[in-house]
């Protein structure tokens, strides 16, 4: 399967299953299109046709680039079949380890915002902090049950973390202990809306936090309008000073700001350049997703304007970065040459497998985002994982078990998605939340094509440099 | 002229072969391997 799209100028062809990724000129284009429905003859006719009158696009020149095509074909890298439906198959039986839990440490917040996916920290139940006796039964289970894996997560998380602050301190301090003994590398996220942020959290969370995850939506009137305390202040003000001293503190790494985006603001790119401007450089903006009856859901009409947002955003990293203020931004942050494995684009994220959320009461569920949804309860970390149908419900969630994803380009990409967004959209974890899959394919065409960018401007300051020499020598 | 360039990506067919399971949890298409 192969998709071809023109962005910034660039003709870009993606081989889906080898993951080739070429840059073509358009005569190329052209000819990849027709490659597989007509005859050679027939290409040749037809690109004459059209590029004929062009001094450089003669009838050898044509037959040059579709025997080019052919070698690239037969190389691997373009017209790819696919060959790793089997192991979608083989992973379904696989057994998993986990390797991952995110601890709810606390299910109360300090702040009161609109589009919460947790109700306000809470998740539908009554408020609770998890108890230090929990929290070291959790990296106990969690190392009882990674068997062989050495790297293994624990995300702080809530509800709002900071409200829990001593535990995390001493839940982090007993993983420590033990970690050298069972040969396991525990690596700390803390996911916070900033609120609580002092000395010492800054202090600690340099010491131990792999990642700090800041809840900053970007400009003061849009972060204010639905990031509000319980009296219906906004948290802007408080929060934007902490966090810069937190992420100055950091040297400016192992963090990224974390922003949502609704209907409201739409022209979202604006957000990220505000938090570009005041100095943050690791930067996420995430559509809200939430019931289409909210007056801030997103909808159809937006779409096309979002996609626009998506393109601006890529053009601007890319003057950015010229300029030597460039800034990262999480879904363009793609690796062509060291990015995941095919067993890990198949199988995702490994929620409900290998990834578990843990409430502050010690039960299991697949991910945050499905914590207070008793058919997803799991089990609980004294007993393990109970729910083996649900666990096997999971295991199967790929992005092979997707019919409506099979002649999709992105597929190996996304992974099929995220379980939970399609969970609360179709009400089934193998469903398709479309919004979500149209602005995934949008941030990952404008994604590739930063690396194009990057990769063709390389190719020609080498060039230049090759040139220069040669002339140098004469 | 060049008209194709090929950009330098994963082989995916290679990493059939070579799952180990110890990247990070995602919440995927911008992950790096770390045993590469």
């Amino acid at each position: 399967m192969v998709h071809q799209y023109k962005l910034n100028g660039y003709n870009i062809v993606l081989d889906v299953y080898s993951g080739s990724v070429h840059c073509v000129d358009d005569v190329a284009y052209d000819i990849i299109q027709l490659f597989c429905t007509e005859e050679k003859p027939a290409i040749v006719e037809r690109i004459m046709e059209k590029y004929g009158d062009r001094d450089d696009v003669t009838k050898a020149e044509v037959e040059a680039v579709i025997e080019d095509v052919e070698a690239l074909k037969a190389a691997g890298k373009l017209f790819t079949e696919d060959v790793f439906a089997p192991k979608a198959t083989e992973l379904k039986e696989r057994h998993t380890e986990i390797k991952a839990l995110c601890l709810h440490v606390a299910h109360t917040c300090n702040l009161n915002c609109s589009y919460c996916f947790a109700s306000q920290g809470h998740f539908n139940g009554t408020d609770g902090l998890m108890s230090l006796e929990t929290g070291k039964r959790a990296i106990d289970f969690l190392i009882e049950n990674s068997e062989g894996r050495h790297n293994l997560e624990v995300d702080f998380f809530g509800g709002e973390p900071l409200m829990n602050w001593e535990v995390v301190k001493d839940i982090v301090r007993y993983a420590r202990s033990v970690e050298k003994a069972h040969d396991k590398n525990f690596r700390f996220t803390l996911t916070t809306n900033g609120v609580g942020i002092d000395d010492d959290v800054i202090d600690f969370a340099n010491k131990e936090m792999h990642n700090v995850v800041l809840s900053l939506d970007g400009r003061k009137e849009v972060h204010d309008r639905l990031r509000r305390f319980t009296d219906g202040s906004g948290s802007y003000d408080v929060i934007v000073p902490k966090f810069k001293r937190l992420v100055e503190s950091r040297g400016g790494k192992g963090y990224y700001m974390r922003g949502t985006y609704t209907h409201n603001n739409v022209d979202f790119t604006n957000d990220i350049f505000h938090m570009a401007d005041l100095g943050f450089t690791e930067l996420s903006m995430e559509p809200v997703v939430c019931s289409p009856d909210d007056p801030f859901a997103l909808t159809e009409e937006d779409l096309p304007k979002l996609f626009e947002q998506y393109e601006i955003l890529a053009r601007e990293m890319i003057k950015r970065k010229k300029e030597g203020r460039g800034f990262t931004f999480y879904h363009y942050m793609i690796d062509l040459t060291h990015g995941s494995c095919i067993y890990k684009r198949i199988s995702g994220c490994g929620s409900g497998t290998e990834y578990f959320a843990v409430t502050p009461w010690g039960d299991l569920y697949p991910c945050h985002q499905f914590v207070g949804d008793e058919n997803y309860r799991m089990g609980d970390i004294w007993q393990g994982v109970t729910n083996e149908e649900k666990r096997r419900e999971f295991k199967l969630c790929n992005v092979y078990a997707r019919e409506e994803c099979r002649d999709c380009w992105a597929r190996l990409y996304c992974s099929g998605g995220c379980a939970a967004n399609a969970y609360h959209a179709t009400g089934d974890i193998r469903g398709v939340y479309e919004y979500g899959c149209e602005l995934f394919k949008k941030r990952m065409e404008c994604a590739i094509m930063i690396q194009v960018a990057e990769s063709m401007e390389k190719a020609e300051e080498e060039t230049r440099e090759e040139t220069d020499v040669l002339t140098e020598g004469r | 002229m060049k008209r194709i360039t090929t950009i330098e990506t994963r082989d995916l067919k290679k990493s059939m072969e070579k799952g180990c399971g110890e990247c990070q949890t995602s919440c995927v298409a911008n992950q790096e391997c770390e045993n590469k």
